[in-house]
């Protein structure tokens, strides 16, 4: 394997095909949990985490799981993994754990992880998928971490809890609202486009 | 029966599990550019929802809580959720193959749609009874096909607007999709908490 083809399978998670704003998959989990950037960080960490293991599990199967009940098995790694994060942040960051709460059993059906498996995983080797999954989690972080600094730097003047803006600042409440996030994803989305057309021409 | 319509009408309007938690959201994006497919995909949904919903609470309480093996709710329910799926699907196809026509494509992807595990998670959460949990799911299922039909006409209108080039695409059908949890804001007033 070439060190540019490694490189590359890293890089696209980035930017190029990012899982968020370019396949527009994993919707659910990033409006709904970065009103504060802690819970983002956390969010980040174990969606990456589940990411690579099961990129590696399924991976490594690839060759011996039947075609008919593969949907069925990626779900069940899946949620292997997810139940070790969901315990894990139980037991030592139960404030954490509290705020995300049900969106951390979610991570089982985050369509940015099953569609790794399936259209990634399944058919390449494991040093692949593997960093593949490291980017696409990486990719997935940086958004969900710069929508998360957005949201509560404008929603309640604050940057992971302290604040930062003089006291004088209103806060915009409903940027830490459901449709704040909306509306901020909306215009990140845009801003990405204008820079892509700004690449090109 | 006071519970249970308070049930009904807040998983419809306020705590909507599009707009309020966010779920959904890739089949929502994903289907409704279009009203017909977004009927279906709904109809497909308040179906799975309601019988998830109620095989859920039964594995649950009947099964994992009476074996004390909770640490695997989530491996059972996604597992129930995507075996169901199948079911449906093989009976539709069986007995109803006009249905099947209409609803059939949607059928797969509703086991990766977040709505519906997350509202078996939810019902759990809140501790519903029997029939507050099949309630849940039905009017569940509802709150998410009245929200993506009322999206889908948005969007077919939208197709003729002149949108800056930039915001074509998802980048408009988010930004719409946040006016629209704006107002409905306005029935949180509607249940007291």
């Amino acid at each position: 394997m070439r060190v540019n083809n490694i490189k590359r399978e890293f890089n696209k998670g980035l930017w190029e095909v990012n899982p968020l704003m370019r396949q527009l998959l994993g919707m659910c989990s990033t409006l709904a949990i970065t009103t504060t950037v802690m819970n983002a960080i956390f969010m980040g960490l174990g969606v990456m985490f589940v990411l690579i293991c099961s990129a590696f599990f399924v991976s490594l199967i690839r060759k011996i799981v039947p075609q008919e009940v593969r949907i069925a098995v990626y779900a069940v790694i899946i949620a292997t993994f997810v139940t070790i994060v969901d315990i894990f942040f139980k037991a030592k960051f139960p404030l954490v754990s509290k705020a995300l709460g049900p969106y951390v059993p979610l991570i089982i059906v985050n369509c940015i992880i099953l569609g790794r498996c399936e259209g990634f995983s399944s058919r390449n080797s494991i040093l692949v998928s593997v960093l593949d999954g490291l980017g696409m989690g990486l990719g997935y972080s940086w958004v969900i971490l710069v929508l998360a600094i957005l949201r509560e730097i404008l929603g309640s003047g604050k940057l992971l809890g302290i604040s930062i803006l003089p006291n004088s600042y209103n806060p915009l409440i409903v940027m830490v609202l459901p449709a704040g996030a909306f509306l901020i994803l909306g215009l990140l989305l845009a801003i990405m486009n204008s820079i892509d057309i700004k690449r090109k021409g | 029966m006071k519970d249970i319509v308070t049930i009904f009408i807040s998983a419809i309007l306020i705590n909507n599990l599009v707009l309020y938690y966010f779920l959904g959201i890739c089949p929502f994006l994903g289907v409704s550019a279009k009203i017909e497919s977004a009927l279906g995909m709904g109809m497909a949904v308040i179906f799975v929802m309601t019988l998830a919903n109620t095989i859920s609470w039964l594995i649950y309480h009947l099964v994992l809580i009476k074996l004390g093996i909770t640490f695997l709710t989530y491996i059972v329910f996604i597992l129930s959720i995507a075996s169901l799926v199948q079911i449906v699907e093989m009976v539709v196809k069986r007995f109803s193959p006009s249905l099947y026509k209409s609803l059939g494509i949607f059928l797969p992807l509703i086991t990766v749609n977040c709505a519906i595990l997350g509202s078996t998670l939810f019902m759990i959460a809140k501790d519903y009874n029997f029939i507050e949990a099949v309630v849940y799911g039905f009017s569940g299922g509802l709150g998410f096909t009245l929200i993506i039909v009322i999206m889908a006409s948005l969007r077919e209108d939208l197709d003729y607007a002149d949108v800056p080039s930039i915001f074509k695409g998802a980048a408009i059908t988010l930004i719409t999709t946040g006016l629209f949890a704006l107002v409905f804001m306005g029935f949180s007033g509607l249940i007291s908490a």
